[in-house]
């Protein structure tokens, strides 16, 4: 589907060679027109807290990256984990307690990055004792289910004064209040993200106050989306691609399919960290509710209803689905809720991302630039 | 000597409930493939129709138990012809559309669990929407007995034996009966059982039935002994999971194996260390569990079998 013969090669050969390490045949929109909606996007993404409510967004857009990880998880490598929500609530509790415990700005830093190694150690010894020891499939799921319930379970028990670490207590079903505000950086050279509203003069609007925090999780979200795709798209991502097909075959092939599995595995367990550490710092409290059954179900249905196998897909829905769950408050929305679900997985069992993508690559059959409408289409599902 | 008698009634207790909670969801996910996460609300439609019919219709608590389990087999009969096999939906898209819209969910695990997770989120929040958080519920029949300083629910121990009298019907029903042999053809190679002459769509449709009417009898079974709120399906939901997957692939006698092992030791610990111990032993004892029997007890066993015929 590429474009770039037709226009030439000498005057796109920076852009061209750039887009090349994102494109493949396990991400949907190769085409310039895609990248041009991209940009489109992130820039609609970008201005948006100018005119909407930025911090609501904000949050979505860290519930986004907790989407990724599933995708890459399960979309990706064929690994169906209810566990995502353990990693995201491991890498929020270990945030708090580092930061409470060391609240300074260099504390509070290494306090995200003990985060997010938290997230990905507790993924990694999970990922160990489940594909090491030979679980497979569906039974890889209930483990992570099971997993997801102990620590509900245990978490919401810890209200006595006796479940403290250093002078974070845990604090039970009554959470953990009072996390010190993200700040990254190490003495002086440190910078408040939350609670820290950056004053601005735009021609034409006049004075407006910016979130930094807004643009960080912006940022963040697009360089996690965008270092996904070099990931599917290079040489790991189709053994990766390939395990999810067929793991006997893979193995045969002479791939170490339990490895990839266990790393792509604490990759998602990092990445779902960090999306915790980021909940946590926005909204300065933490609780036991992200181990519940309902939470941990949330991520498989962004993924399912956007397009599991696809990384686009997982962003588009998540923002998408959350927006509407706040919006239609009220007694209907979960049954809303699951009517969409039960009724795209019965019908469109591919997602709804992928669908869009093949309707409009068939609307305009030929080398056009199919594809393109998709960007465009995650804007306009946002900034409404 | 008391606490004997007091662990005893515990491990009575746990077993029931670990048996009883998973004997639906055990047959819909042995002989089917189909993983349903909307069995905890299955058993909530079992137990507030117990509880309504007798509350609102005056009918007699067993009459109403055995309507429970009806009204939820019939349920789960609609729920296998709309949803899992598609084929209602199906049958008016030949005629509108001229092509089927959906693909039947037998042995796809991740959709099956993603498709009854939406239903389940339909069925708990449409509870919650025409009934209330809670409704009143019913008091528990046949009163203590006594003995020392102690004294124990009759209907518990009543359960106890219910449980065994499912398993065994349930036994049964799958190894002495036509439609039993016919079932397990339908498991052990679809094709096959079709070339015979079994009528398998007709299987899988009973066997889902069959399956949920156990879930919703459950439900009728606990409805006076638990809190009749629209979640009340959550507090089965997990323990019929573990009891499933550590029971294997052998659907009567994995859920007896695992509802004693696993009864055991949430009693063993309740008893000694308090019920919130005893529900982190349980699930703990799951996952070490399937990680060293990765087939459940059952698969265990039949390997065992395996090689002692090989080394003969």
């Amino acid at each position: 589907m590429s474009t770039d013969s037709a226009h030439g090669e000498a005057n796109s050969s920076l852009p061209s060679r750039l887009r090349s390490r994102f494109e493949g045949p396990n991400t949907i929109g190769d085409s310039r027109g895609f990248w041009v909606g991209f940009l489109v996007a992130v820039a609609a993404l970008a201005v948006y807290p100018l005119f909407g409510d930025g911090s609501q967004l904000s949050l979505f857009m860290v519930l986004a990256l907790l989407g990724l990880s599933l995708s890459v998880v399960w979309g990706y490598s064929g690994v169906l984990s209810f566990g995502q929500v353990v990693f995201f609530g491991i890498g929020a509790y270990t945030f708090g307690v580092v930061s409470i415990n060391f609240a300074t700005p260099g504390g509070i830093t290494a306090a995200v990055i003990a985060g997010i190694v938290g997230g990905g150690v507790s993924a990694a010894i999970l990922g160990y004792f489940m594909f090491y020891g030979g679980v497979r499939d569906v039974y890889v799921t209930i483990i992570t289910l099971v997993s997801t319930i102990v620590l509900h379970t245990f978490m919401a028990q810890t209200a006595g004064s006796e479940w403290a670490i250093g002078e974070a207590a845990l604090g039970g079903f009554n959470g953990m209040p009072d996390i010190p505000l993200l700040t990254l950086g190490v003495g002086e050279a440190s910078y408040q993200f939350i609670y820290n509203p950056f004053p601005m003069r735009i021609i034409g609007i006049g004075a407006v106050e910016i979130s930094p925090f807004y643009y960080l999780v912006l940022a963040l979200l697009v360089g996690a989306y965008l270092g996904l795709r070099a990931l599917v798209n290079s040489d790991y991502g189709r053994v990766m691609v390939a395990v999810r097909e067929d793991e006997d075959r893979t193995e045969m092939f002479g791939y170490n399919v339990t490895r990839v599995k266990f790393v792509v595995f604490t990759l998602g367990g990092a990445l779902a960290g960090l999306s915790g550490v980021l909940y946590a710092a926005r909204n300065v409290y933490i609780d036991p509710t992200v181990f519940s059954l309902l939470f941990a179900t949330l991520p498989v249905i962004w993924v399912s209803l956007g397009g599991r196998k696809s990384l686009l897909g997982a962003v588009v829905a998540t923002l998408g689905v959350e927006y509407l769950r706040i919006s239609m408050a009220g007694e209907l929305a979960l049954v809303l809720l699951g009517s969409l679900l039960l009724v795209t997985i019965l019908v469109l069992p591919g997602g709804f991302v992928p669908w869009v993508h093949q309707q409009i690559v068939e609307a305009r059959l030929g080398p056009g630039e199919a594809g393109g409408a998709d960007a465009p289409d995650a804007s306009s599902e946002v900034s409404d | 000597m008391v606490n004997g008698i007091n662990l005893a009634l515990q491990f009575l207790d746990s077993f029931a409930f670990i048996v009883l909670a998973a004997a639906g969801l055990a047959i819909i996910f042995g002989i089917m493939g189909v993983i349903n996460l909307a069995h905890g609300e299955f058993i909530l439609i079992g137990a507030y129709t117990a509880t309504l019919a007798v509350t609102q219709l005056g009918l007699p608590l067993v009459v109403a138990m055995v309507a429970g389990g009806l009204v939820t087999g019939l349920f789960g009969i609609l729920t296998e012809r709309v949803i899992i096999s598609g084929a209602w939906p199906n049958w008016v898209s030949q005629r509108t559309l001229g092509r089927d819209i959906i693909e039947p969910l037998y042995d796809r695990l991740a959709d099956s669990m993603v498709a009854t997770f939406g239903l389940s989120l339909i069925l708990t929040q449409g509870t919650r929407i025409a009934y209330g958080n809670s409704i009143d519920g019913l008091s528990t029949p046949f009163g203590p007995i006594e003995y020392g300083a102690f004294s124990y629910s009759t209907y518990r121990i009543v359960l106890a034996g219910v449980s065994i009298g499912l398993l065994v019907a349930t036994y049964y029903l799958f190894t002495r009966t036509d439609f039993g042999m016919r079932a397990r053809a339908t498991i052990q190679d679809k094709e096959t059982a079709q070339a015979m002459g079994v009528n398998t769509e007709r299987m899988y449709m009973l066997t889902f039935g069959i399956g949920s009417a156990l879930a919703g009898l459950t439900g009728a079974l606990f409805a006076p002994v638990v809190t009749m709120r629209p979640t009340l399906g959550d507090q089965f939901l997990v323990e019929s999971f573990v009891a499933v997957v550590v029971g294997g692939p052998s659907v009567v006698l994995g859920t007896a194996l695992s509802g004693g092992v696993l009864g055991a030791i949430l009693a063993v610990f309740s008893n000694l260390y308090g019920t919130f111990i005893g529900r982190i032993a349980l699930l703990v004892a799951a996952l070490v569990a399937l990680r060293f029997l990765p087939d459940g007890i059952t698969g265990f066993i039949e390997q065992l079998q395996k090689r002692r015929q090989e080394s003969e």
